[in-house]
C-alpha cells in the first residue's frame, strides 16, 4: 500500500475478498495449464514437420518409389493422413492443425488405413486411465494408512521390516518388477496363467453391467495394477511416515493432548489430516511418472492401453498415431496436475493465499 | 588455513554417511559396481565362444552364473555389460546437473524477468512426461551412439534439480557472506560459482546420484523396448534379447534373465540407499546442510 493512501483505507481489508482470491488462484493455474498444452501441441506439430527424418516427406517418397504414384497425388495422400494441406505455408498448416485439433481430429493412421487416430485413442485410453488410476488410488491410500501406522510404531520390527521393503521396491525400476512377476510367478512357479491374463478382456467378453464383466476387467488389469502398487506404495508409506513424525512434534498436537482429546480424534482430525496434506502435491508427479511407465508395463503384460499403442506406433513408424498419443498422454498429465492443484487448494487454504499473491 | 578446516569438516560430514546401515551398504555396493564395470573387464575375459553342448547350464564353479542360449558364460557378460550403462548414466547425470545448477543458480541470483522466464520453461518441461517423450524422439532420431543417448536423456531431465537449486540459492543469497561479497563489488558469476555453489556441494552430489538413477531407468527402458538399437554387451540388451526371443518363457533360462535384472536392480538400489544416507547428512531442511 502506498504511503500517501488515505487513512480510512487502512481500516479496510488489505486483501481482495476471499472468493476473489480463490478465483484468481484458479485462473492462474488454468492459464498455466493451457500455456503448457499450447507449447506441447506446437512442439508435436513441428517435431513431425522439422525433425531430421521428416515423416511426411519420407511417406511421400515411399509412395512414389514403391507404388509409382505421381508426386501431386502422393502429397495429397500424405496430406489427408495428417489432415494438413501441404500446399499451404507452414504457419497456415499449423493453424489448420490447431483448428482440426479443437474438433478432435488428429489425422488418420498410416497402418490401419481409414482409422482416425482419435478412434484408436478412444479404444485404448480408457484401459490406461482405469489401470493407472486404480493403481495410484490403491497405492496412495494404502501408503498413507501404513505410513501412519509405521510412524506410531517406529522402531518396532514391523516398522523396520516394512520400511526396508518399501525402500527396496520404490528403488527398483517398475518394469523390472513387472518382469520379475512374469518370470517368477508366470514361468518358474507357474501360479499365474499369464497368457490368459494378457489383453484387457477375455475373448468374447462384451461390456455389460454384469458381475462377469467386472470380474474379467479386474482379472486382466490385476498384473499392471499390482505392479503400479508395488512400485509406488513404498514411496507413499515412507513419505507419510516422515510427515506424520514431524506433525507429531507440532505444538497443536501437544495442545490437543493436553486438552485431553481422545487418541482417536487426535490421530484422524489432527495428525492424519495435516500429515497427509503435503502428499497431495506429489500425487501429480507420481501420476506423470506412472503414466510414463505404463509404456513399459503395458508392453510387458500385453495390456492394450495407450502405452502399448504408443510403443507399437513408434515401432511401426505410424507417425500420426505417435503424435496423437503423445499429445494425449501429455495433456492428461497436465490435467492431472491442474486437478491436484485445485483439490489441494480446496483442502489447504494456505496454498490458495500464496498462489494468488 | 580456513579452506583446509573446511575440507576436513566436509570429509567428517561425509563420514556420517557410514553411520547408517543403508549408507554403508549403499556406498559399498556402489563402489563394488563401479569396480565391477571398470576393472572387471580387464580381469575377466568375455566369453564369445558358442558351445552347443553347454546350453543353459546351471551355475557351477566354472560358470558362476551358468550359461546362455549359446552355451556362453553369463558371468563374463555381466562383467562386461555394465560399462556402457554406467557411462550413459554418468554422462546424462553430469549433463543435467550442469544445466540445472548453472541455470538454477543464475535464475535465483539474477531474479526478475530472467527468473520468471526460466521458471515458466522449467514448469513446461517438468510437466511433459519424460519417458514417452524419449520414446517418441527415438522414433525420429536413430540413437545408435551411447553419447547421443546420454545427451538426450541429460538435456531433458534438469527441471526438478533446477527448482531445488534455485530454492537453495534463494535462501543462500540472503546470508551475510554473500551480501559482503556483493558489497565488495565481486561479479555475479564469481559470487554464484565461487561463493554460493561450494556451499551446496553435498546437495548437488545427492541430486547427481538421483539424476543418474533416473537416467539409468530411462536408458534401460528404451533399450528393453528395442527403441534404442544398441548392440554389444549390455545388461539392458541382455534383457531385451531374452524378451524378444521369448527366453523368459523358458524355464531353464532363469539365470540368464535374472542376472541382468538383478544387476540393474541392485545397482539402482545401492545408488538410492547411498543418496538417502547422504541426504540425511546434507539435507538443508534439517538445518545442518549449509
Amino acid at each position: 500500500m502506498s504511503a500517501n493512501a488515505p487513512v480510512a483505507v487502512e481500516a479496510a481489508p488489505a486483501y481482495p475478498a476471499r472468493w476473489l482470491r480463490g478465483a484468481g488462484f484458479i485462473a492462474v493455474r488454468v492459464l498455466k495449464a493451457l500455456l503448457t498444452v499450447a507449447v506441447v501441441v506446437t512442439l508435436t506439430f513441428f517435431m513431425i514437420r522439422l525433425m531430421p527424418g521428416n515423416p511426411i516427406d519420407v511417406y511421400i517418397h515411399q509412395l512414389i518409389a514403391q507404388y509409382g504414384i505421381p508426386l501431386a497425388e502422393a502429397r495429397n495422400l500424405a496430406a489427408a493422413l495428417f489432415s494438413l494441406d501441404l500446399n499451404e505455408p507452414l504457419w497456415r498448416q499449423y493453424l489448420r492443425f490447431l483448428g482440426n485439433l479443437t474438433q478432435g481430429d488428429l489425422g488418420m493412421s498410416f497402418l490401419s488405413p481409414g482409422t482416425p487416430v482419435s478412434t484408436m485413442i478412444g479404444r485404448f485410453l480408457p484401459w490406461t486411465i482405469f489401470s493407472v488410476g486404480t493403481g495410484l488410488l490403491l497405492s496412495f491410500s494404502l501408503g498413507v494408512g501404513l505410513g501412519m501406522v509405521l510412524a506410531y510404531r517406529r522402531g518396532s520390527w514391523f516398522d523396520q521390516a516394512l520400511s526396508a521393503l518399501g525402500s527396496v521396491f520404490s528403488s527398483v525400476p517398475n518394469y523390472l518388477v513387472a518382469m520379475l512377476i512374469l518370470v517368477l510367478f508366470g514361468v518358474q512357479w507357474p501360479l499365474l496363467p499369464i497368457h490368459q491374463m494378457r489383453g484387457v478382456l477375455s475373448p468374447g467378453m462384451r461390456p455389460s453391467l454384469s458381475f462377469e464383466f467386472f470380474a474379467d476387467v479386474l482379472y486382466h488389469a490385476a498384473l499392471p495394477v499390482a505392479t503400479y502398487v508395488i512400485t509406488t506404495v513404498g514411496y507413499w508409506m515412507l513419505t507419510m511416515k516422515n510427515s506424520t513424525l514431524s506433525t507429531l512434534e507440532e505444538d497443536y498436537v501437544t495442545v490437543a493432548r493436553a486438552r485431553g482429546l481422545s487418541d482417536r480424534r487426535i490421530v484422524t482430525a489432527y495428525v492424519g489430516r495435516n500429515a497427509s496434506l503435503p502428499l497431495f502435491t506429489q500425487l501429480t508427479i507420481t501420476a506423470g511418472f506412472v503414466v510414463g511407465g505404463s509404456l513399459l508395463i503395458e508392453s510387458i503384460f500385453v495390456y492394450q492401453g495407450i502405452g502399448l499403442l504408443l510403443i507399437n506406433s513408434i515401432n511401426q513408424r505410424d507417425y500420426p498415431v505417435m503424435q496423437g498419443v503423445f499429445l494425449l498422454i501429455t495433456v492428461s498429465v497436465i490435467l492431472a496436475n491442474l486437478l491436484t492443484d485445485l483439490v489441494y487448494a480446496r483442502i489447504d487454504p494456505r496454498i490458495r493465499l500464496q498462489g494468488s499473491a | 588455513m580456513a579452506a583446509q578446516a573446511l575440507a576436513a569438516r566436509r570429509l567428517g560430514r561425509f563420514g556420517l554417511v557410514l553411520r547408517s546401515s543403508s549408507g554403508r551398504v549403499g556406498l559399498a555396493g556402489v563402489v563394488f559396481f563401479i569396480l565391477l564395470v571398470t576393472a572387471g573387464p580387464l580381469v575377466v575375459p568375455l566369453d564369445t565362444k558358442a558351445d552347443i553342448s553347454a546350453i543353459y547350464q546351471p551355475p557351477s564353479l566354472q560358470h558362476p552364473l551358468g550359461t546362455d542360449h549359446q552355451g556362453r558364460d553369463i558371468f563374463s557378460q555381466i562383467v562386461h555389460g555394465g560399462r556402457g550403462l554406467l557411462y550413459v548414466a554418468a554422462l546424462a547425470g553430469l549433463l543435467s546437473t550442469f544445466v540445472a545448477v548453472t541455470l538454477g543458480s543464475l535464475s535465483a541470483y539474477i531474479g526478475g524477468r530472467f527468473d520468471s522466464l526460466m521458471m515458466a520453461v522449467t514448469d513446461v518441461v517438468l510437466t511433459i512426461p519424460q519417458f514417452p517423450l524419449l520414446a517418441v524422439l527415438s522414433g525420429f532420431i536413430r540413437l545408435t551412439s551411447q553419447t547421443a543417448l546420454a545427451a538426450i536423456i541429460g538435456l531433458l531431465s534438469w527441471p526438478m534439480l533446477l527448482r531445488a537449486v534455485r530454492a537453495q540459492v534463494l535462501s543462500l543469497k540472503e546470508r551475510e557472506f554473500i551480501e559482503a561479497a556483493r558489497a565488495l563489488g565481486l561479479g555475479t558469476g564469481y559470487i554464484v560459482f565461487a561463493e554460493v555453489l561450494p556451499n551446496m556441494l553435498g546437495y548437488i552430489v545427492i541430486n547427481l546420484i538421483f539424476a543418474m538413477t533416473s537416467a539409468m531407468y530411462s536408458q534401460v527402458g528404451l533399450i528393453f523396448l528395442g527403441l534404442v538399437p544398441l548392440s554389444g554387451n549390455n545388461w539392458a540388451v541382455m534383457i531385451n534379447l531374452a524378451w524378444v526371443r521369448g527366453a523368459i518363457f523358458f524355464r531353464d533360462s532363469l539365470c540368464y534373465i535374472m542376472s541382468p535384472i538383478a544387476a540393474i536392480a541392485l545397482f539402482q538400489l545401492c545408488l538410492v540407499w547411498l543418496s538417502r544416507a547422504l541426504e540425511e547428512v546434507y539435507n538443508p531442511r534439517l538445518g545442518r546442510g549449509v
